[in-house]
């Protein structure tokens, strides 16, 4: 499967099946800091994402001051 | 896995709340979680004019939009801050937001209207770009929702922000900014009340919530905030959230509890008396307030372009 990566955008391939869970630990992603969206649609951690599927991770994590 | 409400497919599991969503569960989770710390927090008043700091954020967009689904009057503002492409992006968003749902968007551009932007202020003062950003932005949605009457600032401060900043304040015993650090600061001597609705929900859940709502934000990050201090804090808080789900929450949601009443007589020391800026009138604690100040050294600086100022560097740069 193709996995969008974002910040900086890039693209790696994965092979499937697998569950979400499993390609954020397999990508060393922290589940607290990212969504999996597939198809423009949000993706739960036990979701199993196939090899034709197109699959964006987005970071959630916002900078600044924090003030 | 199904939604703990409908039973339906859910499209996100929330570890910390031991609880898995649909969409429009999601939704209602998020709504009555803002509508908690509202009520909790007396933030607001229902007919309170309300003015929403607007970056183009998922955060801001979540919350402009969760407080005029919960039928408050909010408008948002807008800063151009100057950041290259990443500002002329964030302004694109925010303003195709307010345009899609016949909201008020106000604008303020830091170059036009006061001659600096962040990436130049950076290099001027050799500070962090973040401080002159969270110095800019203070002084002016405070001074836009005096000026044009609204009762109240809204921004779109997360539990994960507010986790980070305790930390910080906390890791340094910053007693000072302890007793500051709540999620409502009241209207006082110049300054309109702030409040953050969102500190009850995860960055995660803000930026399920968009997705979910069809908000489409801006998730390209500020070039500089890379590698700042407050993003290390996160990343320390979220390798302790995988493992202990809920430890964000316990932490400033506690704090909060048990901790900030501790502080009150900290807060009120800490207030002091206020002058009024001998520039621009606004409450400082010297002659002139750190905002003209920095107005003074930014301006007489030749704009510096974003691509040469490092970011989380002091100001410097790049080689």
């Amino acid at each position: 499967m193709k996995v969008v990566l974002r910040n900086p955008r890039r693209e790696v391939e994965v092979d499937g099946p697998l569950r979400v869970q499993v390609l954020l630990d397999r990508l060393g992603l922290n589940r607290e800091a990212h969504l999996v969206v597939r198809n423009a649609t949000l993706v739960p951690g036990d979701e199993v994402l196939d090899d034709g599927d197109v699959v964006e991770i987005r970071p959630v994590i916002s900078g600044g001051s924090g003030s | 896995m199904k939604c703990r409400v409908c039973r339906g497919p859910a499209v996100i599991d929330l570890p910390r709340h031991n609880a898995n969503f649909c969409g429009p569960h999601l939704i209602e989770h998020c709504r009555r979680q803002v509508v908690k710390a509202i009520d909790d927090h007396r933030m607001l008043e229902p007919e309170e004019r309300v003015l929403v700091a607007v970056s183009g954020g998922k955060d801001s967009l979540a919350l402009w939009d969760l407080l005029t689904e919960l039928g408050y009057a909010a408008d948002g503002l807008y800063l151009g801050l100057g950041i290259g492409d990443y500002s002329a992006a964030s302004g694109d968003t925010a303003r195709a937001f307010a345009a899609d749902r016949g909201l008020k968007l106000r604008e303020i551009d830091l170059r036009a209207e006061f001659g600096y932007d962040v990436p130049t202020a950076a290099a001027a003062t050799r500070r962090v770009p973040c401080s002159s950003c969270g110095l800019s932005k203070r002084h002016l949605f405070d001074r836009a929702a005096l000026d044009d009457g609204y009762a109240v600032v809204a921004t779109g401060h997360n539990l994960d922000d507010e986790a980070a900043v305790l930390f910080g304040n906390t890791l340094r015993w910053d007693v000072e900014y302890l007793a500051r650090q709540l999620p409502v600061l009241p209207a006082r001597d110049g300054f309109p009340r702030k409040v953050k609705p969102l500190v009850r929900l995860s960055e995660r859940e803000t930026a399920a919530y968009c997705i979910v709502r069809g908000i489409d934000y801006l998730v390209e990050e500020c070039p500089m905030a890379a590698g700042n201090r407050h993003l290390g804090y996160k990343e320390a808080l979220n390798a302790v959230e995988q493992r202990s789900p809920g430890t964000k929450a316990a932490f400033y949601l506690g704090f909060l509890e048990r901790m900030a009443p501790r502080l009150v007589e900290e807060s009120a020391a800490a207030q002091g008396g206020l002058a009024s800026c001998a520039t621009c009138g606004a409450p400082t604690t010297g002659t002139v307030c750190a905002f003209c100040r920095l107005v003074e050294t930014a301006a007489a600086h030749d704009p510096v372009p974003v691509e040469l100022v490092r970011p989380g560097r002091p100001g410097r740069r790049a080689s």
